[in-house]
């Protein structure tokens, strides 16, 4: 045991857990009093979000062995988050989240490297994210978690009998709170469902139709969205909305109030203006706390393997009583995201750019703004434009021969998918089986299954 | 200074202005300020209580710095209270923050009426004779205890209060309040007011799904002897009868409020009268009330009262109705319609409160009216929690249900876990440190740990169930370690009882919640 009889250690409690053999642990565990360095030494952290959940998860993480870790977060901090966000003060109002929570747990914890990082998660290249071991999230949106999960399976790679290659696979532990509600899960792509795998468990939110606004509103909500979808656009024309500009809410709220006291309609109020506009959910610290923690100890065990994991979704609901459940989904083998990903039959004719334009119309891809990456090689990117430049005489070239003519390979691709009014940037794994490669070629063939 | 409305924002959604009010008079008293305590504390502090009060004896050692966030280099060597205590505050300048540097066992045992003055304590990492004392104490002094505790990774949390009533319990999936099936002569009148069969496509789409399903279910009553079915073969009878009823009302397929109708027909059924669970209120002794009484329980006197006389059976109306399509002067009306019942009700509880509070000698207009509509809107779903002392669970638990979890393959570790983490107190008393607390003598620990845990089963009356070896040793290599992701998870769920307990909002939960951090198949033991 390294220093622990002699001198005291500030990882005493870690120690017993990571030093000491045990009956139920990870198949992979091995008790090691070097458990601590190496974890400083090989293992980074990333942790998206530095918001209610973020804050508690730098904190967690930081005492829970890891040294190195990052945060990624776009926003900027607000009074409202001072309820729950505890790395942050009154007079950190505007900075940037993830600068502000880095800089705080860094001071608070010697020896804890956080670099902050603040843009979009889409900001970053595939690269930054395969620097991790491990991606912890703290997030409130689904496109943001379908975003990063999409990335941590693009790592993923399958050998010849479709079998996840284990050294690919790039665990997620995902979080999320709803008032006194919450989830933690473990995503080990390949292995286990990843987040679109069961994104029926996240229903897209019900939107009040038009003519109910317009025609027969009924309650206050009805009120404040007529003024904010339909009145604002009649009266501004041509002014976007902005729900941060404080003079633009009281205008909404005061043309929801004659609004109602026109129909006769009672409740609203400024407070519920703001929450039906902004979609706010409610937030407290326990729920958060309670749920980072949960995170925050899969994250360790997963990590040195010193015991057993969450099999792979914890709700937790604190309404009346407290319920906690534990369940085991299980992956959707045809999963466009995680599986082994789209077949997708080409002639070896097809050049670059028709296999682009094929991707558009693909059923289950449907996507467009295409980059195209080939084993490390870009083939074609949208962004940025010295590379666009450089990688757009590849487009009148066949696939075949920029893949280096092999008959079966992977390709992945980043671009927007969705329909037109609700696209967001996703990756996808496409694998490529050239058809005849004995190469007859057929111009009007376009590619695409 | 951050105005207090903006920065508690997304929490007075949650538990609005009132809520609030409680939070900020609470006084917190906190039993040691390890990882488990100041987590605890951290999302109080956050939150806005009124004040805190950190109770621990020790010096800040180099081993905290690495479980505890409140406490720093620079703290080593001084108060664990005193460093804990300034950190905590840095959070939140509105709670008052106080520490007293002194053991919590001293502090129970020679100054017991230092507890009285707060609203709750908190009290952690105590082991378990010091919470059995603490326990006594703060019932004597009618003041709400919660216990948490982290161990490896397991640990418990336990609310122990004599009696926690509720009145806005505010559950998330429940019954809307509309008598479909038991129309009182304003609603049924409305109703008579509107032409199903109206020519007016318009109207006739516009005519809520309410209207709809009492007008029908009065139209099947009158072709079957005046009655709603009964029997569970003429209430299958009447689901199919009834779909194809409104089916056959439908003059467009777009009607949106038809398809309400159809969906929300099961609201027929609602059992009439009040459920178990109220009636279990209304017949508790404490609804017989004397001059000691709480208002809450003077006010369940009143509803006992009216559900029997102006109530005929049922509970005082809600009076708000779910959001439905409809024309919006329809909606309106019905609105106003359901509101009117339910201040009716409302005004006939309110005298009766006035006249009880007469008869037991108290000043008839010392309850609210704000209470006691509160308590007319919520009757439905008053809850009244009794915990018992920490005492009689742990000398006298309820055998049948701890047979029952040790035996239950997906909770048998929680349940094991709750025997073990009494197994290790057990064993410290005996031989002055946790089992596995150093590294030498782990064999001789566990076996110890075993035949003290064995011998806790027999006292506890399961002398046939036996604990799993794995759990034993994996109690043992634990050696007492207080992790921080196992502390923030107690802390988090430790604090967010306190918050339902001071806000006497939603429910707190009954029993013991055990954790089982190894695959988070927890267990809630009703002990
Ligand atoms: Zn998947």
């Amino acid at each position: 045991m390294a220093n622990s009889a002699t001198q005291p250690s500030r990882t005493k409690d870690l120690e017993k857990l990571f030093h000491r053999p045990g009956p139920l642990v990870a198949a992979t565990f091995e008790a090691s009093s070097e458990m601590i360095n190496d974890l400083k030494e090989y293992v980074k952290v990333l942790v998206v979000g530095a918001g209610g959940l973020g804050c508690e998860l730098l904190k967690d993480l930081a005492l829970s062995g890891f040294s190195n870790l990052d945060v990624i977060d776009m926003d900027r901090i607000e009074v409202t988050n001072l309820n729950r966000q505890f790395l942050f003060r009154v007079e950190d109002v505007g900075k940037p989240k993830a600068e502000v929570a880095a800089k705080r747990v860094m001071e608070r914890i010697s020896g804890v490297n956080i670099t902050p990082h603040f843009c979009r998660i889409e900001d970053k290249p595939m690269e930054f994210y395969s620097d991790f071991s491990i991606i912890v999230l703290g997030l409130d949106s689904i496109e943001a978690r379908s975003f990063i999960n999409s990335v941590a399976c693009g790592f993923l790679e399958y050998d010849s009998d479709d079998n996840p290659v284990p050294e690919t696979v790039k665990p997620l532990v995902d979080g999320g709170t709803e008032g006194f509600k919450g989830h933690a899960r473990v995503i080990l792509p390949g292995i286990t469902p990843c987040f679109e795998c069961t994104i029926w468990l996240f229903p897209p939110q019900v939107k009040f139709p038009l003519c109910t606004l317009a025609e027969t509103p009924r309650t206050a909500a009805h009120c404040i969205e007529y003024a904010h979808l339909i009145k604002w656009d009649e009266v501004h024309s041509g002014k976007s909305f902005d729900p941060d500009d404080p003079d633009h809410m009281q205008w909404v709220y005061t043309e929801a109030v004659k609004r109602a006291e026109l129909f006769g309609i009672p409740g609203v109020t400024y407070s519920l203006t703001q929450g039906v506009v902004k979609n706010i959910i409610p937030a407290i610290a326990s729920t958060n706390a309670i749920i980072s923690a949960a995170c925050a100890l899969e994250t360790m065990k997963i990590i040195t393997g010193c015991s057993k994991t969450l099999s792979n979704y914890l709700t937790y609901n604190g309404v009346e009583g407290l319920h906690t459940k534990v369940t085991d989904f299980v992956r959707d083998k045809e999963c466009p995201v995680c599986g082994p990903g789209v077949l997708i039959e080409l002639d070896t004719s097809v050049t670059l750019r028709k296999f682009i334009d094929s991707l558009k119309d693909h059923p289950n891809l449907l996507l467009t703004r295409v980059s195209v990456r080939h084993r490390g090689t870009n083939l074609y990117m949208q962004a940025p434009p010295i590379l666009e430049e450089q990688t757009r005489p590849f487009l009148d070239q066949p696939l075949f021969e920029l893949m280096g003519k092999t008959r079966k390979d992977i390709v992945s691709v980043t671009g927007m998918a969705g329909k037109a009014d609700n696209k967001q940037s996703c990756s996808r794994k496409l694998r490529i089986v050239f058809k005849g490669a004995d190469g007859v070629a057929d111009m009007d063939t376009a590619g695409g299954a | 200074m951050a105005e207090p409305k903006t920065k508690y924002d997304r929490q007075l959604r949650i538990w609005g202005e009132q809520g609030q009010a409680a939070l900020e008079k609470a006084s917190i008293c906190l039993l040691n300020c390890g990882p488990t305590g100041s987590e605890t504390l951290k999302n109080l502090v956050l939150g806005g209580v009124g004040s805190i009060t950190v109770v621990d004896g020790c010096k800040v050692e180099v081993s905290d710095l690495g479980n505890n966030y409140f406490v720093d280099e620079s703290c080593v060597g001084q108060s664990k209270a005193k460093c804990v205590c300034t950190f905590l505050q840095e959070l939140n300048d509105a709670v008052k923050a106080k520490f007293i540097e002194e053991s919590p066992e001293a502090l129970i045992e020679t100054n017991p009426s230092f507890f009285s003055e707060f609203t709750l304590v908190v009290a952690t990492q105590l082991v378990e004779d010091t919470m059995v004392k603490l326990d006594r104490i703060c019932r004597d002094a009618n003041v709400m205890l919660v216990f948490a505790r982290s161990y490896g990774l397991t640990g418990l949390v336990r609310n122990s209060v004599k009696e926690h009533t509720v009145i806005e319990s505010k559950p998330d999936h429940f019954l809307d309040d509309l008598r479909l099936n038991n129309p009182w002569p304003q609603l049924r009148s409305f109703a008579e007011t509107i032409d199903l069969d109206t020519s007016d496509p318009v109207v006739h789409k516009h005519t809520p799904y309410v209207i709809i399903l009492v007008k029908l279910a009065e139209e099947w009553a009158k072709s079957h002897s005046g009655s709603l079915p009964s029997s569970r073969d003429e209430k299958k009878q009447f689901k199919v009868e009834d779909v194809e009823l409104i089916k056959a009302r439908m003059v467009a397929m777009d009607e949106d409020n038809y398809k309400e109708a159809m969906e929300a027909s099961f609201k027929l059924f609602a059992p009439r009268g009040i459920s178990s669970e109220v009636q279990k209120i209304i017949n508790d002794s404490c609804a017989e009330v004397d001059s000691g009484s709480s208002d809450f329980w003077v006010i369940v006197a009143a509803l006992k009262e009216f559900i029997a006389n102006e109530g005929e059976g049922e509970a005082p109306l809600e009076g708000s109705i779910p959001d439905m399509t409809s024309s919006t002067e329809l909606y309106v009306n019905l609105q106003k319609i359901y509101q009117a019942k339910a201040e009716a009700d409302f005004l006939a509880v309110e005298r009766r409160v006035r006249d009880i509070l007469k008869r037991i000698g108290r000043d008839p207009y010392s309850i609210t009216k704000a209470n006691i509509k509160s308590v007319c809107k919520n009757a439905r779903k008053l809850r009244v929690c009794r915990y018992r002392s920490i005492e009689d669970e742990f000398s006298t638990p309820v055998q049948a249900e701890l047979q029952k979890c040790l035996t239950d393959e997906e909770y048998s570790y929680a349940t094991g876990f709750y025997i073990l983490l009494r197994a290790v107190d057990r064993f410290a008393a005996n031989y002055n440190s946790f089992p596995g607390q150093f590294d030498s003598g782990m064999d001789e620990d566990i076996s110890r740990l075993k035949s003290i845990a064995v011998s806790l089963l027999g006292d506890v009356g399961c002398n046939g169930s036996s604990l799993i070896d794995d759990l034993i040793s994996e109690m043992c290599r634990y050696g007492a370690a207080e992790l921080h992701a196992v502390a923030a998870l107690i802390g988090g769920i430790a604090s967010q009882e306190v918050i339902k307990l001071i806000t006497r909002q939603f429910v707190p939960m009954r029993g013991t919640f055990i954790l089982n951090g190894i695959d988070h198949k927890s267990q809630l033991l009703l002990l």
